[in-house]
């Protein structure tokens, strides 16, 4: 089981202090809490895309991702989310495929359809399409990571002939691909239909919601014929302040949370921590809580928590990594793998993979005629030729 | 219409004040209307009163953060599943209570559609009970529901005289003329997405329709 941290890079004034961080800080403090999380033995660190304030994620996440990739050496680097109604899939295709390569295979990514009406205009599109975006959207980028040469029509942008996207996947093993959606059945159906990743946001939001998508998912990923229910690929959010004694946890987070985007100012911090999953107390309560989210999903292969948000100051998210790696993590792990049967797969890995398929194939398409300054599309027909089997 | 299971009404009350003149109303009208179904051969009616007060900061709540509490869901789910609505506000401003359309605001999408509904409405005069007609029934209109032609509005001096309003006698007649129309009414199944998903193939299908 993968453990480890996702952030929506909002920018928000800490209550505490009344300071706001500048983008420029904010930004940096990212990196910082990326490093953070393989320093302390976290698997993974997702970053949110967003193109408007009050947000300091980046618009296009392989950005920063590449530099994460650049500073770590085992991090496993993700998204929560990218948009996949919003971005052209060919752009997207693009650019993870050569994160990918960058990362040695240590990335994967969760397409979301991102809720914020305005920003769909922004790209030319319709908040009321945001469905059939993700379906067709999606459908492309799965060809363009998997045929070297795509003919593609659609409703949503211009066709393709004989387009081939680059760089190839890396090892010829397209980015896992996970779905992300809160209470959506079509995104959990779609991502059952291709056999891929099914993630609950699963913060903010009642048990009961994740529950209902998890086993929809789970029961339509078994009707495709990828494996049994139980063997389906599945990742929660989660969301926790922690200190030794619960009482602190509660006093410092309670100003966090009054004033926090999306529910600031709506219930009380009880309620929430008793209506959805957020855990504020001690890292016993923590484990304590996580492990009981296995009761309505059944063994999972990712958690991830936010930590950095709502205007708590670098240091804190920092102590709180620290706290995470140190006393949640072990144990977590310890217990989950000893309660997962044999046959429920891990966590998805670029390695694991790779061996599945039979080993590391090179697809590099290298571009034919006589032009080999600016290429050109390669003719299908030479699809063949330009497929080089690498031994290892 | 079968007797075999039960008939479910919804009831939902926005008044404040307690006792309330709203709450009086919603019943008068819910009991109206059991003794008339009973009149069209429904047996066993269940009657489920939600009073939006008890739930007034959940509903807000509701509207931050997009979830119900759970003892806002057991309501919501009461409403939606129900085989016919009697309501009643006060009339604040010249409409419906904040906290009313606010309950109404957080309904799941579609959770009314061909619902039969009775509508009842209180004031301090008369003068506005029209409230009725240009507020409350384009609500319910745009809910998609099945609203009954008779409904009720009741002055604060129509509690006061039998002869001034003939209270009792409109809440009767409202009662019955609503039994007749939710007896002539099929009683439609909700479609639970999470049950009936539409196949993957289908919505790829539409795509290139």
């Amino acid at each position: 089981m993968q453990f480890g941290i996702f952030t929506v890079g909002d920018v928000t004034t800490d209550p505490t202090t009344g300071r706001t961080p500048t983008e420029h800080e904010r930004i940096k403090a990212t990196v910082a809490i990326a490093k953070k999380a393989e320093e302390v033995g976290l698997d993974v660190f997702a970053t949110g895309e967003h193109h408007n304030p009050p947000f300091a994620a980046p618009a296009n996440p392989p950005v920063l991702l590449a530099a994460v990739a650049a500073q770590t050496e085992r991090l496993v680097l993700s998204t929560s989310t990218t948009l996949i109604t919003t971005n052209d899939p060919v752009r997207i295709a693009q650019d993870y495929a050569y994160l990918q390569h960058l990362s040695d295979g240590r990335m994967d990514l969760m397409l979301g359809r991102g809720n914020t009406g305005p920003v769909y205009p922004w790209f030319g599109k319709d908040i009321r399409d945001g469905i059939p975006l993700a379906i067709e959207n999606y459908a492309l980028l799965h060809r363009l990571w998997r045929e070297d040469v795509v003919d593609w029509q659609g409703k949503y942008r211009t066709p393709l002939q004989g387009f081939t996207s680059t760089p190839r996947p890396l090892d010829g093993i397209p980015p896992f691909v996970w779905h992300g959606s809160i209470r959506s059945p079509e995104i959990a159906e779609q991502a059952a239909y291709y056999g891929d990743g099914f993630f609950s946001n699963h913060i903010f939001w009642p048990a009961s919601h994740t529950k209902q998508m998890v086993s929809l998912y789970r029961r339509r990923f078994e009707h495709y014929g990828h494996g049994n229910a139980d063997q389906a690929i599945v990742g929660l959010g989660g969301q926790v302040f922690m200190r030794k004694n619960s009482q602190d946890a509660v006093r410092e987070f309670r100003p966090y949370f009054d004033n926090a985007p999306v529910y600031g100012h709506g219930p009380s911090l009880e309620e929430f921590t008793r209506q959805t999953p957020l855990t504020v107390g001690s890292p016993q309560e923590v484990i304590e809580r996580t492990l009981g989210f296995r009761d309505y999903v059944g063994d999972y292969q990712r958690q991830l928590w936010l930590v950095d948000h709502a205007g708590l100051p670098l240091e804190t998210v920092l102590e709180q990594l620290d706290i995470l790696g140190e006393e949640v993590v072990p144990v977590l792990r310890r217990e989950f793998a000893a309660l997962k049967p044999a046959h429920v797969p891990d966590a998805p890995t670029h390695a694991g993979r790779v061996a599945a398929a039979g080993g590391a194939h090179d697809t590099t398409v290298y571009a034919d005629g006589d032009d080999d300054v600016t290429g050109a599309s390669p003719d299908p027909s030479a699809r063949t030729q330009t497929t080089v089997e690498v031994t290892k | 219409m079968s007797t075999q299971t039960p008939f479910h009404l919804a009831v939902i009350t926005a008044g404040v004040t307690e006792p309330s003149s709203t709450r009086l109303l919603a019943d008068r009208l819910t009991e109206a209307t059991v003794r008339a179904l009973g009149g069209h051969g429904v047996g066993e009616v269940v009657v489920e009163v939600v009073d939006v007060r008890d739930v007034a900061h959940d509903v807000t709540n509701n509207v931050l953060t997009g979830f119900a509490s759970p003892e806002l869901q057991v309501r919501l789910d009461a409403i939606a599943e129900a085989d016919a609505l009697v309501v009643a506000t006060p009339v604040y401003a010249a409409s419906y209570s904040g906290l009313f359309k606010m309950l109404v605001d957080v309904l799941p999408k579609d959770a009314l559609r061909d619902t039969p509904v009775l509508l009842g409405a209180t004031g301090g005069t008369a003068r506005h009970s029209l409230a009725i007609d240009h507020a409350l029934r384009p609500l319910f209109a745009h809910l998609g529901a099945l609203v009954a032609p008779v409904a009720v509005f009741a002055a604060s001096e129509d509690w006061g005289s039998v002869e001034a309003g003939r209270l009792g006698e409109r809440v009767e007649r409202a009662g019955a003329s609503f039994a007749a129309l939710v007896s002539g009414a099929p009683r439609t199944a909700r479609v639970d997405p999470f049950e009936q998903v539409t196949p993957f193939e289908a919505m790829l299908t539409d795509l290139r329709a």
